[in-house]
């Protein structure tokens, strides 16, 4: 890919095309969807496709880092599971106070990240299997801990409004925006700063650009891989509190499939499975080019087979615009 | 290379046990008769149940959709309840997903391969399974099909809910409660199953004969997924402003639906009906935020399908067709004593 050296200068022009031409699409999905049914663009359809963003946005923000790395986290949906049937084991059925169920639901999916972490760096299992067998692994333990039944959160009450109140809404009348889509763009703004500001940042693109190079410049690769990882994984916890809080229940069987939903959003915006490249605001772009087209599809009927052939053909259609720049 | 050798060897382990298994169809069993006559299923089993048990349990394992959903826990309780009663061996088992139609093949070539002395099963997909199915009816192992069953004239007796009859009920409902006329939508959960079809069908087509004044505006899936059913309910809801009523054609469905209303704050405005139970589903009809739901009877299931087996395996005449039947609950029934075995948690 790019010499492994010259990070900076290439990367910040390719993004800003790369920006350009993802925002481009969704625009042009938005108009198209706009003119084709009169109740797409309408403040509650558009706030309910943000809402429908917000699970696989945030799994799709932790995953970009990994991503960036070269690296690849398959678990991401089963580990949102698992965080989530964690927290409901916290606040259901240890009567914990919610906030330390949060906590304890995020740190869950933070300790799956741990274990990738490890197994890739230390036992140098590649990403690919190791993360595959931490999917099923939490795919597992999920079923196992809830006793293959959904936890409610019904003696919370206020655990629910973590997704689907609206603070927005209780200050400004009319404003009805849930707290779960605050959220979302408070984890990418967290995000986007983790990735441009900080040495963590530094170090995710320098690894997806040239690892051995990294290494050999006396960066202490294993643990910024580990911490990476990690990071990931407490965004899927972050998900997983979100998605339970909005069904007010952690569901042990759903997760998997997640995952590949989150990784065509990261792609989608162009961030590059070779690694070294990428942006938050074109995960994001990513995410939302697919919902959106999701749920236009559907506002417009148009028969749910169909709708999974259309999103394919945008996946490689995306990815191959993207080759074209980068030839250029 | 050291790799390749183990491979042969389990190879040809695997080979020698499926010959073993293949060849020795050595169970006595009477052919079971798939023409078994209606009616009359003989209930006097106790004294031939005491004669089996000396020759060792029989052995039957349930084949299901699915293990994890609380639906096939209920059904593996019935099954479950029916070992006990007739004393014999059953294992319950499913893909975790129902869309695992391969693995449920393995799970059922597995089962073959231990000789069982009837197998039951609720197939993902019947045409995968013809060619296994075959493969038991030719060592003499009766079929017994239950939940969605299986499409063929293999099984000797199918256990299942009439989708198609209770979907037409669920629609008859729906016309009540929007008073004849309106906008009507679906969310199912998947169109291809049995099941997803039945329903579907079963309500549509009842809402195309009975009532011309009802247009059904939509028929979306979720594939049972509770975010993705309440996405999109929430843009059928979207989509269709005048919406007077939506059917939600299994418990992620009917979960979808109703948090959709409640996200769009049309408590009241549409009204939802359900299909099956689950906590959530029990509460929100106990509100009154869903006007009703059809229930099945999962336990009666189980039961009916292991007790059939039983009877198959043994050479008994049973009915061909075992209506488990299907019931409407709201909130002004649903305490009463009848539902309480049906509706699980």
């Amino acid at each position: 890919m790019e010499l492994g050296m010259n990070l900076k200068k290439p990367l910040l022009k390719s993004d800003a095309t790369q920006k350009l031409l993802a925002f481009a699409g969704l625009i042009f999905l938005f108009v198209g969807f706009s003119l084709a049914s009169p109740n797409f663009f309408k403040f509650d359809n558009i706030v309910s496709i943000i809402l429908a963003t917000c699970v696989n946005g945030v799994l799709a923000l932790g995953v970009s880092f990994v991503i960036i790395t070269s690296g690849i986290d398959l678990s991401i949906g089963t580990v949102m599971t698992f965080s989530a049937v964690m927290s409901g084991v916290f606040i259901t059925f240890m009567k914990l106070p919610i906030p330390i169920g949060i906590i304890g639901g995020i740190l869950a999916g933070a300790a799956c990240g741990i274990v990738n972490g490890v197994t890739i760096t230390k036992m140098k299992i590649p990403p690919f299997i190791s993360t595959l067998g931490m999917m099923m692994i939490t795919k597992g333990l999920s079923l196992v801990i809830s006793g293959t039944k959904p936890i409610y959160f019904n003696d919370s009450p206020f655990y629910r409004q973590i997704s689907v109140g609206s603070i927005l809404g209780s200050m400004i009348p009319g404003f009805e925006i849930p707290n779960a889509v605050l959220i979302f763009f408070a984890a990418a703004i967290i995000a986007s700063i983790l990735l441009t500001k900080t040495v963590l940042g530094r170090y995710t693109f320098a690894l997806g650009s040239n690892e051995e190079a990294t290494r050999l410049s006396g960066v202490n690769v294993n643990f910024w891989k580990t911490t990476i990882y990690t990071l990931c994984g407490a965004y899927c916890g972050l998900a997983g509190i979100l998605m339970s809080s909005r069904l007010n229940s952690a569901q042990p069987a759903l997760g998997q499939g997640y995952e590949l939903d989150a990784i065509a959003a990261v792609v989608i915006g162009g961030t590059s499975l070779s690694g070294g490249e990428g942006t938050i605001i074109g995960t994001i772009i990513g995410a939302f080019i697919m919902s959106v087209l999701t749920n236009g599809l559907r506002i417009l009927s148009v028969p749910q087979e169909w709708q999974t052939v259309i999103t394919g053909v945008i996946l490689i259609l995306a990815v191959y615009a993207d080759i074209v720049r980068r030839k250029k | 290379m050291r790799f390749n050798k183990v491979l042969t060897v389990l190879l040809s382990m695997l080979l020698v046990v499926s010959l073993l298994g293949g060849c020795s169809s050595s169970k006595p069993a009477e052919a079971p008769k798939t023409e078994a006559p209606k009616a009359e299923a003989a209930k006097t089993e106790a004294p031939k149940a005491e004669e089996k048990k000396a020759a060792g349990k029989m052995y039957i394992p349930v084949i299901s959709k699915g293990f994890q959903h609380q639906f096939w826990q209920a059904v593996k309780m019935g099954a479950e309840k029916a070992a006990k009663q007739y004393d014999v061996e059953i294992t319950f088992e499913g893909p975790e997903s129902e869309a695992q139609v391969d693995k449920q093949i393995e799970m059922l070539e597995a089962a073959l391969a231990k000789k069982p002395a009837a197998i039951c099963l609720a197939a993902l997909d019947s045409k995968a399974a013809i060619p296994l199915l075959e493969k038991a009816k030719a060592a003499n192992i009766p079929v017994v099909g239950f939940d969605s069953g299986v499409d063929s004239e293999i099984p000797v007796a199918t256990a299942s809910t009439d989708n198609a009859k209770a979907a037409g009920y669920a629609a008859d409902k729906m016309a009540e409660l929007i008073g004849g006329k309106g906008e009507v939508a679906l969310v199912v959960h998947d169109q291809t199953s049995a099941t997803g079809v039945g329903r579907r069908d079963g309500f549509a087509n009842r809402i195309k004969e009975k009532y011309p004044d009802i247009k059904i505006v939509d028929i979306q899936y979720g594939g049972g997924d509770h975010l993705k059913s309440t996405d999109v309910a929430k843009t059928i809801m979207q989509a269709h402003p005048n919406l007077k009523g939506i059917f939600g054609s299994n418990e992620g469905s009917a979960i979808g639906v109703l948090n959709a209303v409640n996200e769009l704050k049309k408590d009241g405005k549409i009204v939802v009906i359900g299909y099956d139970a689950g906590k959530q589903q029990k509460d929100a009809v106990k509100s009154g935020k869903i006007n009703g739901s059809i229930t099945q009877d999962p336990v009666g299931i189980g039961f009916k399908a292991v007790e059939a087996a039983v009877k198959a395996a043994k050479g008994e005449k049973i009915e061909k067709n075992i209506d488990t039947g299907f019931k409407w609950y709201d909130k002004t029934n649903m305490d009463g004593e009848e539902f309480k075995p049906l509706l699980y948690d």
